[in-house]
This record gives C-alpha cells, structure tokens and sequence, in this order.
C-alpha cells in the first residue's frame, strides 16, 4: 500500500509506513547517511501530511521492524495497555497532537492514554510537532520516579554528577563530587563513565563514592557506567551500588551489538531488586542516543527518530530511575549542527516523557559538530521549561575522559535559579542542611569544594 | 568606579573565600578538571570562562581549517584529496573521506612510485593542526628509521579530507604492501595536536578496522613526534615481516 499528500500541484507518493515515517523527519544528517531522508523541504512537508491523518490502529499494525524478526517490537507490543490502546486507536496522529497540545488536557488525561501508545504513534506525532509544540506537551507531563531520592516531582530539577576522570583515580573522582555537590548537583545520580571496563575498577569507584555519600549523609544514588555485565557481576560480589546502568538501542540487532538482550535487562532488573543498595523501587538506569543503531548498523532501514522511540519503548518495561538521551555526543554525521542537536534534544525529552519515562538528557556536543557551549546552554533553558526531569553536568562543561562538552555545575544552578525550581525534595533538605542552596538560590559558601573536608 | 562589596576580590579566578585554603589548592594543583573555580553569581567568573572557550575555540581550528600548501609541498608530498569535496561534506559523511575517485587513482599512479613495501600517507582528518604540528619533524625520522631497516619506501601522499581507511584506497591504487596513515586525531580541549599512525597490511578497499593497528597520542606532551617517527619505522618492519596487521598480529 502505498500514502499519498498533494502540495500545491505536486503530489507525494510514499511507498511504506516506514518511508513515510523517515520522509516525516527533521533534517538530519544521519538520515541523510542512511539514505532515506527526503529529498527536499516540500517533500518533508508532504510526509508529514500524510502521517498526520494516519491511523493509530494503522501505525499499531505496522511496526518499524516486523515483530517476528525483532524482540524489540514484541517487547513493546507485549507492554501495551489493552485499554489505553482502545481508546485511542481510531484518533489519526493529528487528533494526538491537538489531544496534546488542548488546554483542557491534564497530566491525568496524558497518563490515561500513554500506556496504549506504542513507540511509532509516538514517533509519528512527533514529527509533526514544532520545537515550541514539544516544549509545551513536555511541560505538562510529570513522570516521577524512586529510588534513595524522588525525581521528577513539581518544582523540581535535577541533575547528575558526572565526575569522570582520564585515569580512574578515584580521588581525583571525589574530589570532583565535593565541586559539583558545592553546587548543588548530584541529586540525580553520582554517576561514573570508567575508562577501564572491569569488575575490580567498577567495585573500587562504587566503594569510593558509596564512602563519601555515607561520610557525608548525602542522599542520592551512585552508579558505575561500566557494561551491564561488569556491574552485575561487581554487585553479586557485594559492590555497593543504588542504581544499574545500560546503554540501549530500538531494535534487537543494535542491541546485540552493545551486548544486551531483553533477558539479560531482566535479569538485571531482578538482581537490582534484590542486591542493589538502594530503597528503590525504581533501580535501572538507561542512555539512548539518534544514531546510535545506524553507527552499530543495526538500523534495519529505519529512520532515527523512531528507532530512538523504540529505545524508550523498551525502556519502560524495566520501571527505571533514569533514563537521558546523550544528543550530541555521536557526531556530525548524524547530528551536524546546534539546530540538530536541539531539535533531537526536544524530540527525545518529549517521547520520553509521553513513554511516562523519567526522562532526562545529556544535552552535550564533540568538538567535531559544528556547536558550541551556548547551542547547549539554550536547550538546557529550552528543556528546563519542557520540564525535564534532569541533565547530565560535569566541572565547567568539561569532561576530561570521554572529551566532549556537557552543561557545566554552573548551568545546573543557573536554570535552577532562573526557572526557580528546587532539587528532588530528600537532596534539598540536606542542601539546605549544610548551607549549600536556599531555597532555588545558592548560598554564599557554594562552589567552595573545601565544605567537605 | 564604586567600590561593592560584592566585587570579586581575585581577578585570576578560583574560590573567593575557600573554608580550607590549602586544601583547595592541593584539591586544585595536579587535577585533571576544570575544579575549585569559583563563581560569579551561579556563573562561572570571567577568565575561567575565557580559558574553557579559547580551548574550545582552538580545537573547532583545528577541524575546520587546512593544512598550508607549502608545508605539503616542502615535505614533498603528492597532494590528492578524498572524494569528499569540502569539510562540510567530509564531516557529514564519512564514508566520502575513505575513498578516492578514479581521477585520483590516475593521478597516484602518474605521481608516485608504484608496489612499494610501505605507503606512506599523511590525512588531516580531523585535526588539520596536529598534521602540521607534528608531521615535519615525524616525517624526516620515519623515512630514516625505514631507510635504516633497508624497507622499500614509496612516494609520501598527502590526502585532504582523508579518514582512516583511505589508506586502503591509496595503498590498493599503488598495489603497496603496507600502508602508514598518519592522520589528525579528533581533537580535545586539552590538546588539539594529538596525531594518529594507522597501519595496514595488504590495503584493499573494505578493510575492517579489526585488521588494522595504531599508535595513538602523538604529540609534544604525549609520544613526542621525533620518538614517534622510530617507533613507527620498528612497527612497520614487524608488520612487513609478520606479513600481517591488526587482530591478524594478536592484537585486540
């Protein structure tokens, strides 16, 4: 079958859902990679006319990758509310954006209806949002989560102390946590990208924070970015760690590739229940990324929007604490520019919501994309109104071991003042505590990493 | 000017009024990251920002300019280019760096001697500064190193807008043994001048990476270039002996 949209005197013919879905999309240099990107801006315009008076039900029988070849979509199709999805499957993706986008629509309304969704609905009415349309459907959606700490809730932002270090040393890594919790940060996660992937390094950096937080009653969560299987088997040795932590892609193919499977999230999951040192319940931590199955080529001949879609829809069979797209980090190729990489950062922080996901991001850049620290300071600001539920910071945006550039522990205090929000209540209270924020404000003793010593 | 009491009263920066003094200054001495650096209001004070886009600010060069004419000329190099056409177009698709046209093969073959032992290429990738840092002082203690090993050397080829695997392009066009690329590392805000030498036993187009090794971290405070130039002359001997590279070598 075939869909067809007339601009002007020109018609459009699209021969797949899935073409239609890649034509849909916002310029992206990783679609243009893949080679199903449309051809001109007329022809995008004309895709996303034809996806608008889509079906549900159309979108719901034709997933991205067929069910049979791809656990992915079983996983998600498996998750869907019965109910939810009854509601709403006659209601074309335009009737979803204005549902969406209706004043009268409560965040009660959103969240008696998301768990009918599936990951190509979401996808689909994505693409046919502007950046202020995502920013606003954002903003009315809250999606909290528990693990030591409470995320998401009203009036809050949070944030993740990232305190990499270029040789695993984990003084240099405390000493990075005394920095950013000066500030404010860390109330999202402390959470770790080692350079070395072991049992050994992953157990000793977990006891080295784990230390700090209990010497110094913080209350948050650590976690060692390390493979799913390296952190398993540290914490089934009596590694002390809150939260356990994976990279994900939307089909099964990419997801192979980054040595995962839905049995081993699972299993983690299950483990994490029992052997994580956390209060939970929420104890999985996931990142996503544009790009990331089409670098793996695993893409399966699907755009990257969707496929980002998928991660999410995978993502919330595992009731995680944190989930945060890494947006700039993969590269020109695939996002070339600040404009692609704001536009994704919205696109990701709007699906992930509506998958009812706590949904945060990296918003972060290499020195080979063309953008700098003010493309990702706007979209901070952009997404903080969006009500993201947190970002990843490290010391002036700097990160010294996986050499890109993220939000800086300034960035984390700046929005909290500008948009007047808090950190997640439990972190607030021990802030307050020890004379580090007031309220959204910082004290006059913050930013001095000496208050802990 | 108003005296306030507000005004900061360090102009270099850092920790106003610190709780631990020497402590702040052991936490700051030998660490790696931007810490201890105070702030105006919740931003960061003035010359710290200023440090962290001037580092910015040379590491987006180096991706984005080219490396001078007389330099490629003065090394003696056949210049070609990749069929990538200009930077925008070389950082959107990669692929377009890994290959040359069949204009470009010509070329290679007219310019340079054909079925050496060893290639040598020299790419910007994506650090046009660290080939121009690096290569002339690299280049002159590669070709004696290799010249001391009694190796069969042919005509140096400069690529712009080269990756990684033009080397099999280039080194297939030449029907050379081995091929030596050394390319601009992407570079960090700590040094914009890292260098990469790539190798591959018996180039052909399509090569995986797995069968190709590297020596990376090439630049004054990492490998320093002249030591670099002898020890990738001795990598290149093992690889022409072992006749293989990469996994092929035992390497992971």
């Amino acid at each position: 079958m075939s869909y067809t949209a007339t601009l002007g005197r020109t018609d459009y013919e699209f021969d797949s859902i899935r073409d239609l879905l890649a034509t849909a999309n916002e310029q992206k240099t990783g679609d243009e990679l893949a080679g199903i990107a449309a051809d001109s801006d007329a022809e995008r315009v004309a895709a996303k006319t034809a996806l608008s008076g889509l079906t549900l039900e159309t979108l719901y029988e034709n997933p991205a990758v067929p069910a049979a070849q791809d656990e992915v979509t079983r996983t998600i199709r498996e998750g869907l509310s019965d109910r939810a999805y009854d509601r709403i499957r006659s209601w074309t993706v335009s009737d979803l954006r204005e549902f969406l986008l209706d004043a009268g629509t409560t965040d009660e309304d959103v969240r008696a209806i998301r768990d009918g969704l599936t990951s190509e609905m979401i996808a689909a009415v994505t693409k046919t949002m502007s950046n202020m349309d995502l920013v606003l459907a954002s903003s009315k959606m809250t999606t909290t989560a528990r693990c030591n700490n409470t995320i998401g809730t009203d009036g809050t932002v949070s944030f993740r102390l990232q305190p990499n270090d270029p040789t695993d040393d984990v003084e240099n890594i405390v000493d990075t946590v005394r920095e950013g919790l000066a500030y404010g940060m860390g109330d999202a996660v402390i959470g770790i990208n080692p350079v070395t992937d072991s049992v050994a390094r992953t157990t000793e950096i977990l006891r080295a924070t784990k230390e700090f937080m209990r010497d110094w009653d913080v209350p948050t969560q650590n976690c060692v970015l390390a493979h799913l299987t390296t952190q398993m088997e540290a914490v089934e040795a009596g590694a002390p760690a809150d939260l356990l932590f994976q990279s994900i892609a939307g089909t099964e193919s990419g997801n192979r590739e980054f040595g995962v499977d839905s049995a081993l999230l699972g299993d983690a999951y299950e483990l994490g229940q029992r052997e994580c040192t956390a209060d939970g319940p929420n104890v999985m931590y996931f990142e996503t990324g544009q790009g990331s199955e089409l670098s793996n080529d695993a893409h399966e001949g699907v755009d990257q929007l969707t496929l980002e879609a998928r991660c999410y829809g995978l993502a919330r069979q595992y009731d995680p604490f944190l989930v945060n797209t890494v947006v700039g980090f993969i590269g020109p190729e695939y996002l070339y520019d600040g404009k692609q990489v704001t536009r994704a950062g919205l696109e990701d922080v709007f699906m992930g919501k509506l998958h009812g996901l706590p949904m945060g991001i990296d918003a972060c850049y290499t020195n080979h994309t063309k953008a700098d620290q003010n493309d990702i300071e706007n979209l901070a600001v952009l997404l903080t109104a969006a009500g993201a539920n947190f970002f990843i910071t490290v010391p002036m945006g700097d990160d010294v071991m996986l050499n890109y550039q993220s939000n800086s522990f300034h960035d984390g205090a700046t929005l909290r003042q500008l948009f007047e929000l808090e950190a997640a209540p439990e972190f607030q209270t021990w802030l307050e505590a020890r004379g580090i924020a007031d309220g959204s404000a910082l004290t006059a003793t913050a930013g001095d990493p000496t208050i802990f010593t | 000017m108003t005296t306030n009491d507000n005004a900061p009263s360090d102009d270099a920066g850092g920790v106003e009024r610190p709780t631990n003094a020497r402590r702040l200054e052991r936490l700051t001495e030998s660490h790696p990251s931007r810490i201890g650096v105070g702030r105006a209001g919740p931003r960061p004070r003035t010359q710290t920002l200023l440090e962290f886009r001037a580092d910015h600010g040379e590491a987006r060069d180096a991706v984005t300019t080219h490396v001078d004419d007389n330099l490629v000329n003065r090394l003696d190099l056949v210049a070609v280019r990749s069929r990538a056409t200009s930077k925008e177009e070389f950082l959107a698709d990669p692929d377009r760096g890994r290959d040359v046209s069949d204009e470009t093969v010509e070329r290679l073959r007219e310019g340079c001697a054909e079925k050496p032992e060893v290639q040598i290429v020299v790419s910007d990738g994506l650090s046009s500064t660290a080939v121009e840092a690096n290569v002339p002082e690299l280049l002159p203690a590669l070709l004696d190193g290799l010249d001391a090993r009694g190796l069969d050397v042919g005509t140096p080829v400069f690529v712009e807008y080269g990756r990684v695997d033009v080397m099999d392009a280039v080194g297939e066009a030449l029907d050379a043994e081995c091929c030596v690329n050394l390319i601009g590392e992407r570079p960090g805000l700590a040094t914009n001048e890292s260098l990469s030498a790539y190798f591959v036993y018996g180039p052909e187009r399509g090569k995986s990476t797995a069968k190709k090794s590297v020596i990376s971290n090439i630049h004054r405070s990492g490998l320093p270039p002249v030591e670099a130039g002898a020890e990738i002359a001795a990598v290149l001997e093992e690889i022409h002996e072992a006749e293989r590279s990469g996994v092929d070598r035992g390497e992971r």
